[in-house]
């Protein structure tokens, strides 16, 4: 009579042990890479599991590699420039975009159409014209101007550039300004200003806010009262008139270098105390948790409590809300410098490069100064998508 | 309850006193002082002033005195009803600045309405018709919404409005009603310039409140209290607007507190890029020319308004919310 596999002593018994319940039931089923090696998701790390949940949101994804795309930009910004983004030109104002044309007659080519000058008799301000019948070739990974990659090596080629690197024709993609300066060159240095200010100022404020945060949280008591009234009174300051009273108490005489760093640190200053309330709130809660207790108990210093057992908890949300914060320092910074009272030039950020389009007359004669603004926009939305999808994936109760 | 709102308004002049010290560095943290624009904008344009002036200023208008004395004089000022002179336009500052906060109060009422009046409808529709074309348009306009910076709206609509429709749509006021006495006519024109400032100021707000108010009415709607009223028969509209909305509106009406302070931080911008007579600009101006009087008066008002609506916000929801009282 045959008796199920199970009380057979003949058929040895299965080698891998069945799940618990059925699989189906489980959301991360559909994520795992390989079908059949189930046993995975039991084993994978914390970080596994959220880089497969994040994956399942394409538009996140697809955010994830435009940022990363804008940031190659902001890191190597003279590879991607097709001119000296200070280098102003009296004869060339105010010329429109020249649109980049691919084929020329059946054969791949690069090349822009040029462009010319007729100065209007009563107003006397130059009028551009295409000249159909004349091309400016270009070719990719030309010669051009001189500069350095990340500070250290000094080369000539650029993405884009002249086939003919010893004709003095230019070219301009993004048209030029009221000082003829190239604005595509200049968005691409403004780049990386207007990104590394909002990397560094999330990077202060987060450090701060964990500390102070963290130390809130953990030691309770008359510290936690002092901070939690410090950030209470931060918090009630309404963000932008401080902002302009701060920034405008920087002396006009300061180099660029200076503004940078005081613009990072009061942006920094106002931003800290959301996550330190979020981190002591947390804190709050895990003090009283066994595995703490157990720590505290087997003898493990004050430091390695925090940093070995309660901070883990914290990462996820951490890169979140760092990802999530970055945007929001760039249009601070953009609007800040719109303004007249962040970076000044002959600095090159977003927003200086929108001062130029900040009355109706230059936005009349020349639209394509908005230009930056719709950087702005994109850089804000993909890092905001992206910053969503990693909250979505490492928020374990949205499951 | 009121014990609450009791302690929080015996509060409310010890966070006045602080924001005003906190005001009063910032203004005077730029070295030099007024003299020194002043001196310096007459050296640009040309003509100088001499030592025995300049020493004739600075101790008018008591700027030689160690900063806690200016602080205390000033603020004995202020508490007295005298909000001081303003150096740089040479006019008291009550004047410069009455007209000026009635249009910016009356701008941030009117964005007010426009924000509610367009934000609940649309996060109604988009959490009754969830994942229609509508509601997926909508996300993209909020996702928009968020993204785009402030000024950067103003100045594309400023564009539009220029290019498409020939329209210069600069000031709150045509030419000819800029000095004008109020009227009928003058209120008109008025509105008739008010939209497009209400409209950029607005549609950042919208963004935002729409999408709360979906997700709140999502989770009202999936009560089973909603079900009960579909199979008693109710109509579908009605029940949606009798009973869930009405939950889903009380967290909100929470953050109308924090409103007036934002819209008015938050129409600096617009202020001086549409160049309205609003007090904005005027807070900019004084900053760089470092007219600290003004400079400090308007930052105080700031921080009074900002506080005033923290107040409202807070007694708001712990009126609603008696959870929050236990505190």
């Amino acid at each position: 009579m045959s008796v199920s596999p199970e009380l057979n002593p003949s058929v040895p018994p299965p080698e891998v042990d069945p799940p618990p319940y059925d699989i189906e039931d489980v959301s991360v089923a559909p994520l795992i890479p390989d079908e059949d090696d189930v046993q995975s998701i039991y084993v994978a790390p914390n970080w596994k599991l959220i880089w497969w949940r994040f994956k399942k949101h394409k538009l996140a994804v697809f955010s994830t590699v435009v940022v990363l795309m804008i940031a190659t930009v902001a890191m190597f910004p003279g590879f991607f420039s097709t001119q000296d983004p200070n280098e102003s030109d009296a004869k060339e104002l105010f010329i429109p975009p020249q649109r980049l044309h691919f084929f020329d007659d059946g054969s791949l080519k690069l090349y822009v159409y040029a462009v010319d000058g007729v100065r209007n008799p009563e107003t006397l301000r130059m009028e551009w014209q295409t000249n159909y019948e004349e091309k400016i070739y270009l070719q990719l990974f030309a010669r051009g101007y001189p500069y350095e990659v990340l500070g250290l090596i000094e080369t000539e080629i650029h993405l884009f550039g002249l086939a003919d690197p010893e004709s003095d024709e230019t070219f301009h993609f993004l048209g030029t300004d009221r000082l003829g300066r190239d604005q595509w060159s200049r968005l691409i240095y403004g780049t990386r200003t207007s990104l590394s200010i909002g990397l560094v100022a999330v990077i202060i404020s987060t450090i701060l806010g964990i500390i102070l945060g963290g130390l809130s949280g953990y030691y309770g008591g008359t510290l936690d009262m002092i901070i939690q009234r410090l950030i209470e009174l931060l918090q009630s300051l309404p963000a932008i008139p401080i902002w302009l009273a701060l920034t405008a108490a920087m002396p006009r005489d300061w180099s660029v270098e200076q503004t940078y760093f005081a613009i990072t640190i009061i942006l920094a200053l106002i931003g800290w105390t959301t996550l330190a309330r979020e981190v002591r709130s947390r804190f709050l809660s895990l003090r009283e948790e066994d595995y703490v207790v157990a720590a505290k108990l087997s003898g493990a210093k004050e430091a390695r409590v925090v940093f070995r057992h309660m901070m883990p908890t914290m990462y996820s949300h951490i890169i979140a809300s760092v990802t999530l914060a970055i945007p929001v320092m760039i249009i601070s910074e953009t609007f800040l410098s719109f303004l007249g009272l962040g970076l000044r030039p002959p600095a090159i950020s977003w927003g200086v490069l929108l001062q130029e389009a900040q009355n109706l007359q230059s936005i009349a004669l020349a639209p394509w100064l908005l230009i930056p603004g719709l950087a702005v926009v994109i850089t804000v939305l993909t890092m905001n998508l992206m910053g969503d999808g990693l909250r979505d994936a490492s928020d374990p109760y949205s499951h | 309850m009121s014990q609450y709102i009791i302690k929080r308004l015996l509060l409310l002049p010890l966070l006045l006193v602080i924001f005003s010290i906190f005001a009063f560095v910032i203004i005077q943290a730029p070295p030099g002082d007024f003299v020194t624009t002043y001196i310096a904008d007459l050296a640009a344009s040309g003509s100088s002033i001499d030592q025995a002036q300049i020493d004739a200023l600075r101790d008018r208008y008591g700027l030689d005195q160690p900063m806690y004395v200016q602080y205390y004089k000033w603020m004995s000022r202020i508490v007295t009803g005298d909000l001081g002179f303003s150096l740089d336009w040479q006019k008291p500052i009550k004047e410069l600045i009455g007209e000026r906060i009635m249009l910016t109060i009356m701008l941030g009422l009117f964005t007010f309405a426009f924000t509610w009046a367009l934000a609940v409808p649309i996060g109604i529709i988009s959490a009754v018709k969830q994942y229609s074309f509508l509601d997926y348009s909508f996300t993209v306009f909020n996702y928009f919404g968020v993204a785009t910076p402030t000024f950067m709206t103003a100045l594309i609509l400023m564009w539009i409005a220029f290019s498409k429709f020939g329209v210069s749509v600069t000031g709150l006021f045509s030419p000819e009603y800029i000095d004008a006495p109020w009227s009928i006519e003058r209120v008109q024109d008025l509105l008739r310039h008010m939209w497009l400032p209400m409209v950029i100021l607005g549609l950042d707000g919208t963004a935002r409140l729409a999408r709360i108010m979906r997700a709140n009415l999502l989770d009202e709607l999936n009560k089973p209290y909603v079900e009960m009223a579909r199979a008693k028969g109710m109509s579908e509209w009605r029940l949606v607007l009798k009973y869930p909305v009405r939950l889903a509106i009380n967290p909100l009406v929470s953050t109308i507190g924090w409103y007036l302070p934002l819209i008015f931080s938050g129409s600096v911008i617009v202020a001086t890029v549409l160049n309205l007579p609003t007090i904005g600009p005027m807070l900019l101006r004084s900053l760089i020319s470092q007219d600290m009087f003004l400079a400090g008066s308007i930052v105080m008002i700031y921080l009074f308004l900002a506080v005033i609506g923290t107040l409202i916000s807070d007694i708001l929801l712990a009126w609603l919310d008696p959870r929050i009282r236990m505190d």
